[in-house]
């Protein structure tokens, strides 16, 4: 089998392991779209090709599954994806005013990437938090009872040096 | 039956239905979008809601999707409850809410089944004041235009066509308003059956190409009923004409052959009708070159040469009517009419006829095919040569999917569920082929290997069978074993089928494919259902014509040639361009032997080129006339739109001729009609299709035209303010006009059905229009389908003797591989279509370079014993050893089976760089 140039050893191991479990190679698909992902950040055409191949499914059906779900990424993303829950309890106690802060302080609009291409700023819908609304989830991390200052002192934490981790 | 009650009108209705077929076959109009009578139910458009009561005293009633519930005695129903009209309605509001509103620049507008469902459901008025989201549309190649704002999420596109058709690259992307019906990058649609998402897709999402290059509403377009002339098969077409200009093809319906599709050579392959150099009027050689003389001088210089030339030869056509050949056998007598073709395939073709004789046999429609559950294809590959018949195989293919559904008691039209339960199951296809081809990834086993190696597995699967079938020698352990396989599946199965065809170039093929049925028939049971076998032919009328000629003592090509070398003879060629048939030595010197060489045809070629006298004959078009399909089955073509002055339908220039040569039986088209059921005995069943019985009616004729066709009177008025009669039409139940019988009166009448030049019914302006002419939405249509299986005399010849197969020949054995786009002579001529062609090159396997010295992308100077060609060569591991593949349009290199040689003339510059190898196999 011809594999991709772009995927690296390392992932094509942890594809095999998931198309272990099924019958059918393309079973493995959305797994195989998160592995590529949490390697990437994002999966471009050319990942989204090799792991097609690596598959053997036709290349248009793994990215009908990579756009049907919103959190695999098909545009480069920032170091830090903020996920904004939108949904109505968030909304009615001021996600509005955390975006506002967000877009503000960030100098991008929902759906963009800061120029220094550290934050990209998405919309959600309800992250299942609702008793700490407004909430957001920042690298997998979930932050509830948020306000527009407690979205500042984030962001200054995640922007001070050496504090990528926080 | 289940008694139900909609309305308050009881009705009986056949069990298994659901709700949605029941409505529609009792004439009801309940709107409906995901459906699709050949598609089944999904339930994803919640349009075909109805409301259904618990019992007599219910008031309340719920609702219920009509396609996703099963008919059940008793159930009480309503269509028109302002519930059930309501949630219809609020249900197109809301797929409306991003639709474009485009319909005045829509190619779908006027055959739109949105449009038509709309109207149907009661919401006329937007109240949707929002954005609507846009798309980037796809360029999907020269076939279909993208307008992906115009899509209602109904997905039937995707179910068509990766379902139905086995097609890889055409997906759902994104989820929700956002949904994408398209392919991963722009490209040309690779299915070869994408050209039913015009009809298969309910709005202006996916329309036809070339009609919009062009465009005509379908309520300006003039329809005949007609038959497709690119292949054997004889789907039903509805061809549409404006200002004498051939618009585009659509599906006609018929229950046995196409059903809803057709193939793309069918629907796009029309371009030789409107072809810019196609022969206009008559031209006569003065001077060495061929002026245009009016048809009248024509027919005059016609009449004349016939008068002063004593002896004639006529050269008949496997793509004229059976009519034009018959006239023009009659007019030279039959020892002086040959078909056209070499001796070997006229005997290719005799033994195909063979096939269809065989005692206890059956030969299967398209739709019989979809119902048979083992599948030995044998050297004949039938998605390029007779591609409607390959969609049907891959229905038979997935029937083991519907058979376990079946088994769980889960009803057909259930799709969806449908699917699950049967996964990836599949009938056992096997394939035995010179090369790769479409169908093998859904095949069991594939065999690629000589004509002669497949002849003996054939020879081995019906001894296996039948021990009295004698077995062949030689057999590699593997291809044994590959025939026991076979074997075994073709006599456990329920309807086991075997097809094959003329491709390969190998009458031991052929034979054999005879033989393993005949095996099957002594191997099966009495009471099993008898083993089908359908052979098919290379052309629309090739078995008309052998048919015609079986018996003649001397009806091949080299004959005709070999009687030119004896005295001053004059040769009248139908239809047929002789480069095609023969190596071209041979035909220029036949041509140049000739005394008078008259050429009637609708296209240009190069024998036309070299006539004295040139008659433009019709194009199918506008021909009147009878084919004969690869079953047997005669069908009328009807003209579309009236004849132009100076062309005639072939049989009618040799029919106008007066004198001692005159014909006698070719006055009208039903007079020559007459005259074939009387040429054969085997075709006496045609007179079914004299007027006689074929008129049920005399009153009202069918209208060629939709009632709406607009600005006939200012037709043609920037030459003259007149009203122009229209022209009339003495000869068939149909009018040039769109005054006639009203839709739904004709749709009341028996023997209509097989009529109807277009499908439109008050309220349904798209081709869906068509269940309004069927007592039964998955039944035929009312009153009959076209054509009638003439009835062959059965006959057995005994087993066949397996040959050796031939070690020692020196030399690539040259087969030619058909190809639906830039393989048939008259598809070749719509750009379209030529678009599509691959680059023609020469295909061997790697194994076989070395003895030539020839590399992959050299040129290739590739010889035969009459002839010679230089192609590109390419190096090709699916290709069977020993083997020459050749291209579609690669000129005969020699009479009968050819072994050719190679001589490399370097690399190929054209092969090299642009045309990069696809990969699979
Ligand atoms: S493109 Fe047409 S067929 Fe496909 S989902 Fe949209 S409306 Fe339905
Ligand atoms: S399968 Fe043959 S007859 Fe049918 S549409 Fe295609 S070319 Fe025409
Ligand atoms: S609504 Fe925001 S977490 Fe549920
Ligand atoms: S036709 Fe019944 S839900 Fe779509």
């Amino acid at each position: 089998m011809h594999l991709g140039p772009e995927l690296s050893p390392l992932e094509r191991q942890e594809i095999e392991a998931e198309c272990a479990h099924y019958p059918e190679r393309r079973a493995a698909a959305i797994e195989g779209l998160k592995v590529v992902q949490k390697h990437r950040g994002w999966v471009s055409d050319g990942s989204l090709q090799a792991l097609a191949e690596l598959l053997q499914m036709p290349v248009g059906e793994l990215e009908g599954v990579a756009t049907f779900y919103n959190l695999i990424f098909r545009q480069p993303v920032g170091r830090h994806v903020i996920l904004l829950c939108d949904s109505v309890c968030c909304w009615i106690k001021g996600r509005d005013d955390l975006n506002r802060r967000l877009c503000q302080r960030l100098g991008i609009k929902p759906g963009e990437t800061s120029a220094d291409g550290q934050f990209t700023l998405l919309p959600t819908v309800c992250l299942g938090d609702c008793d700490r609304a407004p909430t957001l989830m920042i690298d997998h991390q979930q932050h509830g009872n948020l306000t527009p200052e407690k979205i500042d002192r984030l962001l200054d934490q995640l922007q001070a040096p050496g504090g990528e981790d926080g | 039956m289940p008694r139900i009650r909609i309305d308050g009108q009881a009705y009986e209705v056949k069990e298994g239905l659901n709700l949605l077929q029941a409505c529609l076959g009792l004439g009801l109009n309940l709107p409906y979008f995901c459906w699709h009578p050949a598609l089944g139910s999904v339930g994803a458009c919640r349009q075909c809601a109805l409301l259904q009561y618990r019992d007599e005293e219910d008031r309340q009633g719920r609702l219920v999707m009509g396609c996703m519930t099963a008919v059940a005695d008793g159930q009480i129903l309503s269509l028109k409850a302002d519930k059930a009209r309501h949630f219809r309605a609020g249900v197109i509001e809301a797929l409306m809410t991003n639709h474009p509103h485009d319909c005045p620049v829509c190619e779908e507008g006027g055959e739109c089944h949105l449009q038509d469902m709309t109207v149907m459901s009661g919401h006329h008025h937007r109240r949707y004041r929002g954005r609507k989201r846009t798309f980037v549309n796809q360029d999907l190649g020269p076939f279909i235009n993208h307008e992906m704002n115009r899509c209602i999420t109904c997905y039937r596109c995707l179910r068509f066509y990766r379902d139905y058709a086995g097609g890889e690259d055409l997906h759902a992307l994104a989820s929700r308003n956002h949904t994408y019906f398209g392919r991963a990058s722009d490209g040309p649609l690779e299915s070869e059956f994408a050209g039913n998402l015009v009809e298969v897709c309910p709005t202006g999402v996916f329309t036809d190409k070339p009609l919009s290059q062009s465009y005509t509403r379908k309520w300006d377009l003039q329809h005949a009923p007609s038959i497709c002339v690119h292949c054997s098969l004889g789907c039903n077409i509805s061809p549409g004409e404006r200002y004498g200009r051939l618009k585009r093809v659509q599906n006609r319906y018929h229950h046995g052959i196409n059903g809803y599709f057709l193939c793309d050579r069918g629907r796009f392959g029309f371009g030789h009708v409107n072809h810019p150099e196609r022969p206009q009027q008559p031209l006569v050689r003065e001077n060495g070159r061929l002026r245009p003389v009016a048809a009248s001088e024509g027919l005059a210089e016609l009449a004349r040469r016939l008068e002063t030339t004593e002896r004639w030869i006529g050269i008949g056509s496997p793509r004229a009517t059976l009519e034009s050949n018959l006239a023009l056998r009659e007019l030279v007598g039959a020892d002086h009419f040959f078909t056209g073709l070499g001796s070997h395939p006229n005997a290719l073709n005799r033994a195909l006829l063979e096939l269809l004789r065989l005692p206890g046999v059956n030969t299967p429609s398209l739709r019989e095919i979809e119902a048979c559950d083992a599948l030995l294809l044998l050297g004949e590959d039938i998605t390029q040569s007779a591609p409607r018949m390959a969609l049907s195989v891959r229905q038979a293919v997935r029937g083991a999917g519907r058979d376990r559904a079946a088994a769980l008691n889960i009803p057909p039209w259930q799709a969806q569920s449908v699917q699950i339960a049967g996964q990836n199951a599949r009938h056992p296809l096997f394939i035995s082929h010179v090369t790769a081809t479409r169908l093998d990834p859904i095949a069991e086993a594939t065999y690629r290997a000589s004509p002669q190696e497949q002849a003996a597995l054939a020879f081995a699967v019906a001894h296996c069978l039948c021990p009295e079938a004698p077995a062949p020698e030689g057999l590699d352990e593997q291809a044994q074993s590959l025939a026991e396989k076979i074997a075994e599946a073709l006599l456990h199965a329920k309807r086991p089928l075997i097809v094959t065809g003329p491709s390969s170039g190998a009458l031991p093929l052929v034979e054999a494919a005879g033989q393993v049925a005949r095996a099957l028939l002594n191997a099966r049971p009495a009471e099993a259902c008898p083993p089908a076998l359908i052979p098919v032919f290379a052309e629309c009328n090739s078995l008309g014509l052998t048919l015609l000629t079986q018996d003649a003592a001397e009806a091949d090509l080299e004959q005709a040639f070999a009687l030119s070398e004896h005295g001053p003879v004059g040769a009248i060629i139908l239809e047929n361009d002789l480069f095609r048939r023969a190596p071209g030595p041979l035909v220029q010197g036949f041509l140049e032997r000739l005394t008078q060489r008259i050429v009637i045809d609708s296209i240009p070629s190069p024998t036309l080129n070299a006539a004295d006298l040139v008659l433009p004959a019709t194009s199918f078009a506008e021909s009147q006339g009878t084919l004969i399909n690869n079953e047997g089955r005669a069908q009328p073509l009807f003209p579309v739109h009236a004849l132009h002055a100076e062309r005639r339908n072939s049989w009618q220039w040799l029919a106008a001729v007066a004198g001692h040569r005159a014909l006698k039986g070719f006055a009208s088209p039903a007079d020559a009609l007459a005259t074939c059921v009387t040429a054969a005995p085997e075709l006496a069943p045609l007179s079914q299709a004299l007027p006689s019985a074929a008129h049920p009616f005399t009153r009202l004729a069918v209208p060629r035209m939709p009632h709406r066709n607009s600005g006939r009177t200012a037709a043609g008025a920037n030459l003259d303010v007149r009203e122009d009669q229209q022209p009339q039409d003495h000869d068939s139940c149909l009018t040039f006009s769109m005054e006639g019988a009203p839709a739904p009166w004709l749709s009341r009448q028996s023997g209509i059905g097989a009529r109807l030049p277009f499908s439109w019914y008050p309220g349904w302006n798209s081709n869906q229009a068509v269940h309004k002419f069927k007592d039964a939405v998955d039944g035929p249509l009312r009153g009959g389908e076209s054509g009638m299986r003439l009835d062959l005399v059965c006959r057995d010849n005994g087993w066949h003797r397996p040959l050796p197969v031939d070690t020692e020949a020196q030399g690539l054995l040259a087969v030619v591989q058909p190809a639906i786009f830039g393989g048939e002579e008259l598809s070749n001529l719509a750009a379209p279509v030529f678009q599509r062609a691959a680059l023609p090159c020469l295909r061997i396997h790697p194994d076989d370079a070395p003895a030539w010295s020839v590399a992959d992308g050299d040129r290739v100077l590739v010889r035969g014993a009459s002839a010679a060609t230089e192609l590109p060569l390419r190096v090709d591991p699916r290709v069977a050893r020993g083997i020459a593949l050749l291209p579609p349009t690669c000129p005969p290199l020699g009479t009968g089976p050819t072994r050719v040689s190679l001589r490399s003339l370097g690399s190929d510059p054209l092969i090299a760089t642009d045309h990069p190898e696809p990969t699979d196999g």
